[in-house]
């Protein structure tokens, strides 16, 4: 499996699943701080996921995310100082400083965002694929939900009318074991999220979401088939160490599944393999490391030094063809 | 110029309008093989292949929000909901989304979508099926809402929608679709949105309506006619962006004004009129302004109850009467 990817490749994995996990805790500081507002979910536990799902997406493939949207923002490639400066609400945010945290989006990157209505994102992807489908192109849509959003109608039918149409979309559940403060068995009929395909007839697979390598692979082979045949239901396995969001008293789980959580951390899994396989030494790694450090107080120092949105942002973009007020 | 009915009209522009651009398509219940539940899309199907002419399940979430992401992606749907009843079911995908992509995202998205739906009370289909809840959507920034009244507005408007860059909510009033008037056979026959039309002109009262109740204005307004009193009436076309200004012009000639709408009173179109024409031309009134709406209940079955909570021409000539002092 690791063969396919080349050195730097792997290693660039690494880096940017241990960019994002910095990153995240580095936003928790900014939010104690003051710095930023609004709400803050974190993507500590998960990164496996984006990184690996990310790598397998090609140029043109679109993507569209709920909420815990910073690291899939930064696995897609989009710049990681305007990623935070968007988090501090500052004009040189990805959605200059009107989306947040939740609303991370890059027309350039077709990362169609960031998307705070649990599952209001479903419909729009499906459109998407719509929109690929009528043009004939070859592209693929990522639709990234959490487990807690297959309760809902928006999953119904947006599953049920892609595979109706065969559109090309991925839909991959992230099932971190709680919607909030519900445990998966406690809010679905069904635990095991990736069976919920079988009542579409449409291809299903369960995943090791702390396993980078095993996403990447398998999201390559979700895609094609999508671009061939239609809708792909995927549920990725993982967990979150934060709370859902920041001041979440966690009164729903204890600190003995975190730890036993972490002991399966991706980060560290892939540090073991990278190592058990002869690819990398601790030493690049640790190179790696204070790479990521040093990137990132550049990055926090560009989100700090940015300016706030003039006054005149306030009115602009409500409407593309604004009628003059009369 | 040919004499059509307001069918015939939506008809035409969505005909005109998807020969003239391939990126406009048609998605929603029934409007393929069966023609449309109001026959608007009678022989599209043939026409144009299942690739434009979409069926969908019934699941108005997904259609509103799929055509929303489709327009995203660079498409330019027009989306049918049934009647506006159901938009309710499809409401976060136009309110939370639609309406705030372009906005929430600084400019990178556009949402080019129409969503067609079908208003209004009067044919005995209970309180679920026949409401005018217009106001409800125009509440939004970001969303347009546009209820065209006469045939030639509703072609002209709907091209205007489909070729607009922003999301566009176009109300056809559910008993309108038989009404005939003069229509331009011009394929570049536009109507701006966002501007208010003068109907009719006259200096005693001015009568401010939209939709189906403009044709109740414009009968009222014969019938005062007859009586000496000379009416002016003023069809908004669009509720957001609301284009006030023939309104001030006309109360500023006549001092007094009556708004007559479907929906109900509480929160309306009147409520709104009525406060900006306060704010912008409290000097020239010479008597309250008069809203007429309807009842505050549910829209009943029975045809008698249900005529008596909608609003109609003795209302309409009864709240002139109460402006101009007339006993």
């Amino acid at each position: 499996m690791t063969k396919e990817l080349s050195k730097p490749e792997l290693l660039d994995l690494y880096r940017q699943m241990v960019l994002i996990r910095r990153f995240e805790e580095k936003s928790a500081e900014l939010y104690s701080e003051g710095k930023i507002g609004g709400f803050l979910h974190l993507y500590i536990g998960e990164e496996a996921i984006a990184v690996g799902a990310c790598k397998a997406l090609q140029p043109g493939d679109h993507l569209l995310t709920a909420y815990r949207d910073h690291g899939w923002a930064i696995a897609r490639g989009l710049e990681v100082r305007r990623v935070m400066a968007e988090l501090l609400g500052k004009a040189t945010g990805v959605s200059g400083g009107k989306g947040g945290s939740m609303h991370l989006a890059s027309a350039e990157h077709h990362y169609w965002g960031g998307h705070a209505i649990v599952g209001g994102h479903l419909p729009l992807a499906t459109g998407v694929g719509l929109a690929i489908r009528y043009r004939e192109e070859p592209d693929a849509v990522l639709c990234v939900l959490g487990e807690g959003t297959t309760n809902i109608g928006y999953f119904h039918e947006s599953v049920n009318l892609a595979a109706v149409w065969k559109l090309p979309v991925v839909f991959l559940v992230e099932n971190n074991q709680y919607g909030m403060g519900t445990e998966v068995g406690r809010a679905s009929a069904v635990s095991a999220i990736f069976q919920k395909g079988c009542a579409y007839d449409i291809a299903n697979r369960q995943l090791n979401g702390q396993d980078v390598l095993e996403m990447h692979e398998a999201m390559g082979e979700a895609l094609d088939y999508a671009r061939q045949n239609g809708p792909v239901l995927l549920e990725a396995l993982t967990y979150r160490y934060s709370g859902h969001s920041m001041g979440d008293p966690e009164r729903y789980r204890t600190k003995a599944e975190i730890e036993e959580w972490r002991t399966r951390d991706p980060i560290f899994q892939l540090c073991d393999k990278l190592i058990a396989q002869d690819i990398a030494t601790q030493v690049e790694l640790d190179q790696i490391h204070h790479a990521v450090e040093a990137d990132l107080s550049g990055i926090v120092q560009f989100a700090e030094e940015s300016p706030e949105p003039e006054d005149a942002a306030l009115c602009e973009h409500v409407f593309v063809n604004p009628i003059p007020h009369r | 110029m040919a004499r059509i009915t307001f069918r015939e009209a939506i008809s035409q522009a969505l005909r005109e309008e998807m020969y003239r651009d391939e990126r406009v398509f048609l998605m929603g219940e029934e409007i393929g093989t069966w023609g449309g539940t109001y026959a608007v899309t009678r022989g599209f199907l043939d026409e144009f292949g299942e690739k434009r002419v979409r069926d969908t399940p019934i699941a108005e979430g997904v259609i509103a929000g799929a055509a929303a992401g489709a327009a995203i992606a660079g498409l330019r749907p027009v989306a049918e909901i049934m009647t506006i009843n159901f938009a309710f079911l499809a409401m976060d995908q136009i309110v939370n989304h639609a309406a705030k992509l372009h906005y929430m995202f600084n400019g990178q998205m556009r949402c080019p979508l129409v969503i067609r739906t079908v208003g209004g009370g009067g044919r005995q289909l209970g309180a679920t099926h026949s409401q005018t809840p217009d106001v409800v959507f125009a509440h939004f920034p970001g969303l347009k809402v546009v209820a065209p009244g006469t045939p030639a507005d509703a072609k002209g408007l709907l091209k205007t929608a489909i070729r607009d860059d922003d999301p566009v909510f176009f109300i056809e009033h559910a008993t309108l679709y038989q009404a005939r008037g003069e229509v331009p056979d011009d394929e570049d026959f536009l109507v701006p949105i966002g501007v208010s039309d003068v109907k009719r002109e006259g200096k005693d009262v001015t009568i401010v309506s939209y939709s189906k109740m403009l044709q109740v204005a414009l009968d009222a307004a014969g019938k005062l006619a007859e009586e000496g009193i000379d009416a002016e009436v003023i069809d908004l076309r669009t509720l957001r962006p609301l284009d006030t200004r023939p309104i001030i012009e006309s109360v500023r000639k006549t001092n007094r004004m009556v708004v007559a709408e479907e929906g109900w009173r509480a929160y309306g179109v009147g409520a709104e009129i009525a406060s900006r024409v306060t704010e912008l031309a409290f000097d020239y009134l010479d008597a309250p302004v008069r809203r007429v709406a309807q009842a505050e209940v549910p829209l009943p079955y029975n045809r008698r109850l249900e005529q008596m909570a909608l609003p109609q021409v003795a209302d309409i000539i009864h709240a002139v009467k109460d402006v101009l002092y007339i006993k």
